[in-house]
């Protein structure tokens, strides 16, 4: 491969990416230093701190790591990213993708429009659903189970955002996986299925090892995302006391309800800190897949 | 090939540069209509929601009054609403968040207690001399502790339009099947209990609702534990420092531990995102025996026309009590019953392009003509007293707050660390009602918690 494929010389390429690179650097690289900056501050949104921020170095890291508000909160965190992403989102929708696999016609599409409603509807829509869905007394859970009077994002409040996620967000795992499962190719299954193996059988020889990478890759996206997700805030107002208190809810009210913005700085830069981790760990197991292969 | 690429680079910048050219011309979209002075309102009320009778004095009253009077001056205003809904804390921030930024309305209304916060952080100046004592004879209508509202550290920085009493509401319907009296005055916490022992024979009666919890925000706080704390004795700070986990306390904390420990009140309630509007549905379906608040559930939730949950009959079912101290004579300054007291203020944002302006339209919103307005339609004790005096004649409760409530009441200390100590309160009254905690080990963490943001009790 030539070092200078499009022959535009260094100038004019470094012209070219310069726009890019300075819509990177002023929408990404300063506020992500900035917010550095503000988490080694005591800045808030309102009194004398908010006037006159005073620098307090690694005060702020310190004190989550102190609070158990912190641990409690990352805590939480993984519970739903596990519970909702890793197994609910995956594993229903790799079960969905698998049974529409040889289907078509209405009954694919009817399951397919369905799954995809819950994603594309807007949040603070699905949120309402939810509420009234969940409501203690009026609730059509309530009325289906015949179980009237019980508050479930009172009484069961992680239960309730976990499902509400799985059900939220399960149609990108299932999207991803059936484009996957179109791509093992028919006359291997055909081989296998001739060769006698049992669906588990074919699933476990055939198909898992051709679509590991989409695996490892839709895992990726969905615990960052899932990690990251705010709207459960919506249902619960990560409520009762702080028992769905996310990160991102967490970091909500830290910054803007208790005015606490320096401190919220420093713990959106933690939280930060934990996606990295969480990539690299995929990333690795992806690069592992590929060396060997 | 280069040369399409050159071509195609060439494109590329032509478009930037007309998106950037586009950009600078929007800024000139605001300065149109016909060479008007804008100026904005903003108020956590709405139309047909929260605070709605506010909402309807803006829009209706003092926005085409002071148009037409500017008029008459030979000035062209346009002054515009910004209404709002939702609860106070977002309410809050959200304005914070314009002040930080340099921009927001130019009129706010606020509540009073956010006053010093906003002052220190700079999002408020003191009022220029023609708002002050002197500049505006509004002042000598408005009580010294009213004004206090407005004021920190000396200085005024807004006008106070209103205040506000804690008492007992009670449905009469519920308490003469439960064989209480109509005219009902309890001396003492234990005649509370026992009034709420009696409703709790009924079916699908909750005897008491008691604010608890951090999701009631502020109302826990205000219309809970300070008035039972006032009632057991302590004021919240005694101005040189904040109470900690002190007998006061405990005792305050001990009644919610007999309201919700015993069933006579709903701890699920409490934990509820929509709780506090929930209870007040319930108090109108008399579903809640006696409910603890400010005459503004009288005013605009509870109130037939125009209320969030309206209650048909709300003069002829609804009685109103004296919150009691825990025994006679045991409240703050010896006295037998507690209450406390807020209030709003409006004030001109220092932002404001048209800040002379914003004045004249802030003592314009709050001479005894704007004022009688507002609270023509639908009384509330307003800041000023010779206003008060004509239009609180009809509504006995209002009287009631203004004759009884308010000459025994007591105010938030207006210190920058509040909004923390009553989140620590909230908690403690949270973790009480849903039995995580005694009212001792609550008082402790609450002491504890004081400690990281206010330096400890005094």
């Amino acid at each position: 491969m030539p070092a200078d494929a499009a022959g535009l010389g260094r100038a004019r390429a470094a012209a070219f990416v310069a726009p890019a690179l300075l819509l990177i650097a002023g929408f990404l690289v300063f506020p992500a230093l900035w917010t550095i900056y503000l988490g080694m501050t005591d800045y808030r949104l309102t009194g004398l701190a908010a006037a006159e921020p005073a620098f307090t170095g690694l005060d702020n890291v310190r004190r989550a790591l102190d609070e158990d508000q912190f641990t409690h909160s990352l805590g939480l965190t993984l519970q739903f990213v596990v519970g909702s992403a890793v197994l609910g989102q995956a594993l229903l929708g790799f079960a969905i993708a698998w049974l529409l696999r040889e289907r078509h016609g209405a009954l694919r599409r009817l399951v397919e429009a369905l799954v995809l409603l819950a994603w594309i509807l807007p949040g603070s829509v699905v949120a309402f659903l939810w509420i009234a869905l969940l409501d203690r007394e009026d609730g059509t859970l309530n009325a289906l189970l015949g179980t009237p009077g019980t508050a479930w994002l009172v009484e069961h409040p992680m239960a309730a955002i976990i499902v509400f996620n799985i059900w939220r967000g399960t149609a990108f795992s299932m999207m991803l996986y059936a484009a996957a499962l179109s791509s093992v190719p028919p006359s291997q299954l055909e081989t296998a299925r001739l060769a006698g193996a049992s669906s588990w059988q074919q699933l476990r020889d055939v198909v898992l090892p051709r679509i590991r990478g989409h695996v490892l890759t839709n895992l990726l996206l969905i615990s960052l995302w899932t990690f990251n997700d705010f709207t459960p805030f919506l249902l619960t107002n990560g409520g009762p006391g702080d028992e769905t208190e996310i990160m991102p809810v967490f970091v909500y009210k830290t910054a803007l309800f208790n005015g606490e913005l320096g401190y919220g700085a420093a713990l959106s830069v933690l939280m930060l800190l934990v996606n990295l981790v969480i990539a690299l760990v995929y990333v690795r197991l992806l690069r592992a897949r590929e060396a060997a292969s | 090939m280069v040369r399409t690429l050159t071509r195609r680079a060439r494109a590329t910048i032509g478009v930037a540069v007309a998106a950037a050219a586009l950009a600078a011309c929007g800024g000139s979209d605001a300065d149109g209509d016909g060479g008007a002075v804008r100026l904005t309102i903003s108020a956590n009320a709405v139309l047909d929601g929260k605070n709605t009778e506010e909402a309807a004095w803006i829009e209706d009253w003092v926005i085409p009054a002071f148009e037409e009077e500017q008029r008459a001056a030979g000035v062209e205003v346009d002054v515009e609403f910004e209404p709002s809904g939702v609860d106070d804390e977002q309410f809050k921030t959200r304005l914070a968040l314009d002040l930080q930024a340099g921009s927001g309305p130019d009129i706010m209304t606020l509540d009073g207690i956010w006053v010093g916060e906003f002052a220190q952080a700079g999002y408020l100046e003191p009022l220029p001399a023609s708002a002050q004592p002197g500049g505006w004879d509004g002042w000598e209508q408005i009580p010294e502790a009213v004004q206090q509202l407005a004021a920190y550290d000396e200085q005024l920085y807004g006008i106070p339009w209103g205040t506000d009493g804690r008492v007992l509401f009670y449905n009469q319907e519920l308490f003469a099947q439960a064989g209480l009296p109509a005219e009902w005055q309890p001396t003492s916490w234990a005649e509370l209990l026992d009034a709420a022992e009696a409703l709790g024979e009924l079916d699908g009666v909750t005897p008491i609702q008691l604010n608890a919890g951090t999701a009631m925000g502020e109302a826990t706080t205000m219309q809970g534990l300070l008035p039972l704390l006032a009632g057991a004795g302590e004021p919240i700070h005694d101005g040189t420092g904040w109470t900690g986990a002190s007998q006061g306390l405990v005792a305050a904390l001990g009644l919610y531990q007999d309201v919700y420990g015993g069933g006579l009140g709903d701890p699920v309630l409490q934990q509820e995102t929509q709780g506090r509007d929930r209870s007040f549905q319930k108090f109108a379906d008399d579903e809640i025996g006696i409910l603890v608040e400010g005459d503004y559930f009288w005013r605009s939730v509870i109130n037939p026309e125009g209320g969030t949950a309206p209650m048909e009959d709300r003069d002829d079912t609804v009685g109103w009590a004296l919150i009691p101290a825990e025994t006679p004579g045991a409240g703050v300054e010896g006295r037998d019953f507690a209450s406390m007291s807020g209030g709003s203020v409006r004030a001109v944002n220092p932002a404001s392009d048209q800040a002379e302006l914003a004045y004249e339209l802030l003592t314009f919103m709050n001479s005894a003509e704007a004022i009688t307005a507002a609270a023509q339609d639908s009384a509330r004790i307003t800041a000023r007293e010779d206003v008060n005096a004509t239009v609180l004649a009809d509504d006995p409760m209002l009287s009631f707050i203004a004759d009884e409530v308010l000459p025994l009441t007591t105010f938030r200390p207006p210190l920058a660390e509040y909004p923390q100590v009553s989140v620590l309160l909230q908690e403690a009254t949270g973790a009480v009602a849903a039995g995580d905690r005694t009212p001792a080990e609550a008082a402790d963490e609450y002491a504890a918690g004081l400690g990281e943001v206010a330096g400890g009790a005094g």
